[in-house]
């Protein structure tokens, strides 16, 4: 059976992956600031910002009441809901979709979390194959030193501490990250990733993504897509 | 649907689950809305419990995960199907990693009011793929029984009228749009249910119980059957193997 619903609309879908650290969502908004610069109706979409499902998560979280099942579950929830009630209509009214995050990041965390490869790939069938999926490679100890240097605290599930990786929950988040980063490595050939060396300064990387952006989808940011004179943004509820 | 001792799973096993270690009886009764269940429920539990068995009785969005959460989102307008299929998922995963296994473990009879079954149909009903669904639902353990309280829907449309007095948004499928009409809709979408049940009926096996009777009856039908499910093995061989499920 195949993996995702192929997008016969107008709109485009970009999505951005990579661990934590890795810069993805810096170039994600350069790149939607680029793409509204050039007249394109632009939508955002962060991972886990469905507001229908926001008080379950935050109850989950504060409480630790997830386990890797319920943990991918109610993530696909989140994500069903946003694509039902936001990034398909946006793709029919012809907008470009920016996703931070996408179906890949389940596929890496939970299988990073025991939960089978198999049903969690068939979990997300239903979401909308992107038009270009960015993967923001970056050595594990780089990510670290950008998220353990700035952040002030790591979160329990972020740091996989619900596996019993290590009691510190800085090494768990080490360890957690480091199999994150495995599971993107293992799938990106096949998942037809545009690999971003994330290694390089961030005028580098804006640079090359708005090569293969213009190379990819040119033609259709110019003819197909929504495009706006101008209109005043308003703040979507799903936008976060 | 053979009676299975030790338990086991649809598909792949739950991280940090041993099926083999669950000592207790799985025992769901399924059905559309309005046909029951939940009668007969808390029937069979004081019986049950007069025997000496421990009972666990679980239904749907009660989980203390997902169970405010798809009570709110039903309170709102904004429930998809997709999303609907997949907060139920949830709902049930918890219950059943924190609730109906940890009881199996301790040897209770667990009694469900619905499974996954139900969550499929409904699924269905709403549009959503039938491999796609079957293959979501596949970590939950296979059943040591189920039994379909089955009716018609002209049974069911009596007892919204003249038990509950109303017709329900969710129980009538209102979110699928098939029209104002409240009666018509609960008769399109629960027609729905009834033959996505009859098809698992068949393919999983279920034991299907004639819900259109008496209550006492169905009751007495229903405690036959499970008295069968605690009857020591009859000897050796052929005799038990026969032996028909419930």
């Amino acid at each position: 059976m195949a993996l995702f619903v192929p997008n016969r609309n107008p709109g485009k879908l970009i999505v951005v992956e990579g661990i934590d650290g890795s810069g993805k969502s810096t170039q994600l908004s350069l790149l939607s600031q680029w793409l509204r610069s050039q007249g394109v109706a632009v939508a955002f979409s962060e991972w886990n910002s469905s507001p229908l499902v926001r008080d379950t998560t935050r109850r989950g979280k504060k409480k630790q009441l997830f386990t890797p099942t319920t943990f991918s579950l109610i993530h696909a929830t989140d994500f069903a809901d946003r694509t039902e009630r936001y990034i398909l209509p946006m793709l029919k009214a012809g907008a470009v979709v920016c996703a931070d995050r996408y179906a890949f990041t389940a596929f890496a965390r939970d299988v990073s979390r025991g939960v089978s490869r198999k049903w969690v790939r068939n979990l997300y069938r239903f979401a909308i194959r992107p038009n270009l999926a960015f993967y923001f490679r970056v050595p594990l100890e780089v990510a670290l030193g950008r998220i353990l240097g700035g952040r002030t605290a790591i979160k329990y599930y972020e740091a996989g501490m619900d596996l019993g990786l290590s009691r510190h929950i800085e090494e768990s988040f080490r360890i957690f990250q480091g199999r994150i980063l495995e599971e993107y490595e293992a799938m990106a050939e096949e998942m037809g990733f545009f690999i971003i060396d994330a290694t390089r300064s961030i005028e580098e990387q804006q640079k090359e993504m708005r090569a293969i952006v213009e190379a990819q989808l040119g033609e259709s940011l110019r003819s197909e897509v929504l495009r706006v004179q101008w209109v005043n943004a308003g703040d979507s509820p799903y936008a976060a | 649907m053979t009676p299975r001792t030790p338990l086991s799973f649809y598909g792949d096993p739950l991280p940090g689950v041993d099926a083999a270690e669950l000592q207790g009886k799985l025992i769901v009764i399924e059905g559309p809305d309005c046909v029951g269940r939940t009668t007969q429920i808390n029937r069979l539990r004081a019986w049950l419990e007069n025997q000496g068995h421990a009972v666990l009785h679980t239904g749907m969005a009660r989980s203390a995960l997902a169970g405010k959460g798809i009570q709110q989102a039903k309170e709102g307008n904004t429930f998809g199907p997709l999303t609907m299929t997949l907060f139920y998922a949830t709902d049930f995963a918890d219950r059943l990693e924190n609730e109906i296994i940890p009881a199996l473990r301790a040897g209770f009879v667990v009694l469900t009011d619905r499974y996954i079954f139900s969550l499929m149909a409904r699924a269905i009903a709403r549009g959503a793929d039938r491999a796609w669904i079957e293959q979501v639902a596949s970590f939950a353990l296979v059943p040591h029984v189920v039994y379909y309280l089955r009716a018609e829907v002209k049974d069911l449309v009596t007892r919204v009228v003249v038990g509950r007095g109303a017709f329900d948004y969710w129980e009538s499928g209102m979110d699928l749009r098939f029209g104002a009409d409240m009666h018509e809709s609960f008769v399109r979408y629960q027609s729905r249910i009834i033959r996505a049940l009859d098809r698992m009926a068949v393919r999983h096996g279920f034991v299907i119980i004639d819900a259109s009777r008496h209550p006492d009856e169905i009751f007495r039908d229903l405690q036959r059957r499970i008295s069968r499910l605690f009857a020591p093995p009859r000897g050796r061989g052929a005799a038990r193997k026969a032996a028909p499920n419930g």
